[in-house]
């Protein structure tokens, strides 16, 4: 098995990378790193996931301008049921187009029908708790985001319990499209989340997937979902 | 009108202070943010000294503004600074408050003022510096400072055209900002502890800022601090004006170089972060017209506040306090690697929770897997206790990190958790803190005095 993760050079803020680390120590994959002048692996090589993170402004254009030639090769991987994971601000990348508060708009992939609104005074930093749904299982997170994401006809990642979903008015969290899965869900999801790494193990073909220090990393959840599902404990720093 | 405002601020500011103590309240920035409350561009009429510079940057900004505020003062200046105020604009406010006569006229020849990144846009409009001092740009609070290339633009956005910047050349973030300000650039030549690959989580320069290709690194500190340069453009980083070399850690002493001269200064800390501290204020006082002999006698006699590590030794032990702030990977990093370097049997009690954040949101714990608890599991730490609220957090970032399972004790309660140390004769122990937890650090503190001394008998 293989992870492929994209851009590690500059797709890897807030501790976004260990989550292909952690996959990969759970099931024993191997990690390859794809930079940005290289062209992806999962095109022609068999990658049981390929793993994208949050990144700066900057960034965003870099890698919209990198992965635009493999942009089809993506949507041939979905349509092929292709395991697929982006987090943060990477899910913006593929939308239609960035904007921000002076106006001024960057267009982007357009794998998804979703624009981003970006305020750079007035950061969004909160808590996550939702649901992914089709699997009965209670997600926690962290959100720390200058933007929003707006659109419809939208297949959500996760129902949001308390926090927000792609904007402060939704409650659809993230986009799914087949296996491919992005959530503005920042830093160490799968880590944070036992249950969805197992989940993710499953469609990488793990039959019975046993995740690294798994006793530790379900009584974190376990701390974790008890607090946040607390009526009383803030939600939005 | 705008004049009339303003002395109605000044005024009620400096009535503030007699009010604030005779009623017993502690509101060291309360005068500042009473003036800017009334009057918004209050820091635009109120007296500054001849010369403002202004000391900014991710770390090291507290320890320079200190240096240079105590070598200026041996150099017989009225210094006006913010060392008991805070570095946002309340507390600017306040120490100019502090510096004019009720007539608003400076009694000070020279203000060094450390200002905080963020604050850039509400302080420079109304307050220009004649030199700005840039130590650093590092990952922060993932929430507060989003990531170094936000703040750098931030700051270019903010800072005035006329403002000349002293800044680290060692660190391509720092150096991009204001491009097209006059500037001096230092830096550090090669050390003998330099590497040439980055063995850092964190490093937030990886790749040309002019073509976008694989950056290098002639010699490479820590994180993105080293000489880089680009081999497929040719890009390489600012040369430096002012030069620390021959940094040698046995005499403690190093070089400071420019193209005028140079001089052999003691060094007044091993760790690299003060040695750079020291090479960012000897710039700023060339600069201003110091020469080195008499900077390097100044400093001389200089010290750098410790009191973000101290140790004392307590029955069979060496005990500790280490700051690692909370939420800074970089912060902890740092400590972790120093901490870890040194010779000897440890054990570490971490108790760096952001306390504040748990008693109304949950803490973020995203920086813990920026930040390298790899060096955590380096032979010689023998025992680590995770504690606090994040406690699980920190036994599964440790176990992740390679540190053995039989090492690691984790028990929630900071005061319960001290009874798990084993004050091996001989051992160092080491508690990490930040400054949400400085305060019960210290009450911790004492029960762990107390057992080391039991242990001891």
């Amino acid at each position: 098995m293989k992870i492929e993760v994209l851009y590690p050079e500059l797709c890897n803020l807030y501790g976004d990378l260990a989550n292909a680390k952690y996959l990969a120590r759970s099931c024993g994959a191997e990690l390859v790193n794809t930079a940005l002048a290289d062209q992806p692996r999962f095109l022609t090589e068999d990658v049981s996931m390929v793993y994208m993170g949050g990144t700066t402004e900057r960034g965003q254009v870099i890698v919209r301008d990198a992965f635009a030639p493999y942009l089809e090769g993506l949507k041939e991987r979905t349509e092929a049921g292709g395991l697929t994971l982006i987090t943060g601000n990477a899910m913006e990348i593929f939308g239609e187009y960035i904007e921000d508060e002076d106006g001024s708009r960057e267009a982007m992939l357009n794998l998804f029908p979703l624009y981003a609104d970006r305020h750079f005074m007035n950061r969004y930093n909160s808590l996550y708790l939702g649901r992914l749904e089709a699997e009965d299982i209670s997600i926690v997170g962290f959100k720390s985001q200058f933007g929003h994401s707006y659109g419809v006809n939208v297949e959500p990642l996760f129902q949001t319990v308390r926090g927000a979903g792609i904007n402060p008015a939704e409650k659809a969290e993230g986009v799914r499209r087949n296996n491919l899965m992005a959530t503005y869900l920042i830093g160490p999801l799968v880590l944070l989340n036992p249950p969805f790494a197992k989940y993710l193990l499953r469609l990488m073909g793990v039959e019975e997937p046993v995740l690294a220090f798994e006793e530790a990393a379900m009584d974190v959840y376990a701390h974790r979902l008890e607090q946040f599902s607390q009526p009383d404990r803030g939600f939005i720093y | 009108m705008g004049k009339l405002k303003f002395y109605l601020a000044l005024w009620a500011a400096k009535l503030s202070k007699p009010a604030l103590k005779i009623t017993k309240h502690n509101g060291t920035n309360f005068p500042g943010e009473l003036a800017v409350r009334i009057c918004p561009d209050f820091l635009r009429y109120v007296a500054k000294p001849e010369h403002v510079i202004a000391v900014t940057g991710t770390n090291g900004k507290t320890t320079v503004s200190n240096l240079l505020c105590d070598i200026l003062e041996m150099d017989g200046k009225k210094v006006l600074d913010n060392r008991y105020g805070s570095n946002i604009i309340s507390g600017v406010a306040t120490s100019l408050i502090n510096g004019v006569s009720v007539f608003n006229r400076s009694r000070y020849h020279v203000a060094v003022l450390e200002i905080d990144e963020r604050s850039s846009k509400r302080i420079y409009p109304f307050m220009k510096p004649d030199m700005l001092v840039l130590t650093n740009l590092f990952r922060d609070s993932i929430m507060r400072n989003a990531h170094p290339q936000y703040i750098a633009d931030f700051l270019t956005d903010s800072i005035p055209p006329e403002t000349k910047l002293v800044v680290n050349a060692d660190d391509l973030i720092a150096a991009s900002v204001a491009p097209d300000n006059p500037r001096v650039y230092f830096g550090i030549e090669r050390m003998d502890t330099d590497v040439t690959e980055c063995v850092n989580l964190i490093n937030d320069i990886r790749i040309c800022p002019k073509c976008n290709g694989d950056l290098k690194y002639e010699y490479l500190r820590y994180h993105h601090i080293g000489k880089a340069y680009c081999p497929r453009c040719g890009f390489r980083a600012p040369e430096y004006d002012y030069a620390g070399r021959d940094v040698d850690l046995e005499h403690m002493t190093m070089t400071i170089a420019d193209k005028e001269g140079s001089a052999t200064y003691r060094l007044l800390s091993d760790g690299v972060f003060n040695i750079y501290n020291m090479v960012t204020a000897a710039a700023l006082l060339r600069e201003l017209g110091m020469t080195h002999e008499q900077i390097a006698g100044y400093m001389d006699k200089a010290h750098v506040v410790e009191t973000r590590y101290n140790v004392e030794h307590v029955g069979n032990v060496d005990l500790v306090m280490q700051m690692a702030k909370e939420k800074n990977a970089l912060a902890c990093s740092r400590a972790f690697d120093y901490v870890s370097q040194q010779p000897g049997r440890k054990e570490l009690f971490l108790m760096m929770n952001c306390l504040g954040d748990e008693k109304h949101w949950s803490e973020n714990v995203c920086w813990l897997y920026d930040c390298d608890f790899e060096f955590l599991a380096r032979e010689g730490i023998d025992h680590l206790i995770a504690t606090g609220p994040r406690a699980r957090d920190y036994r599964l970032r440790l176990l992740l990190a390679g540190v053995p399972e039989e090492r690691i004790d984790c028990e929630e309660d900071e005061f319960k958790a001290t009874e798990k140390l084993r004050f091996d004769p001989g051992s160092q122990v080491y508690m990490f803190y930040g400054t949400d937890s400085l305060t019960l650090a210290y009450k911790v503190r004492e029960k762990v005095k107390k057992l080391a001394e039991e242990a001891a008998k």
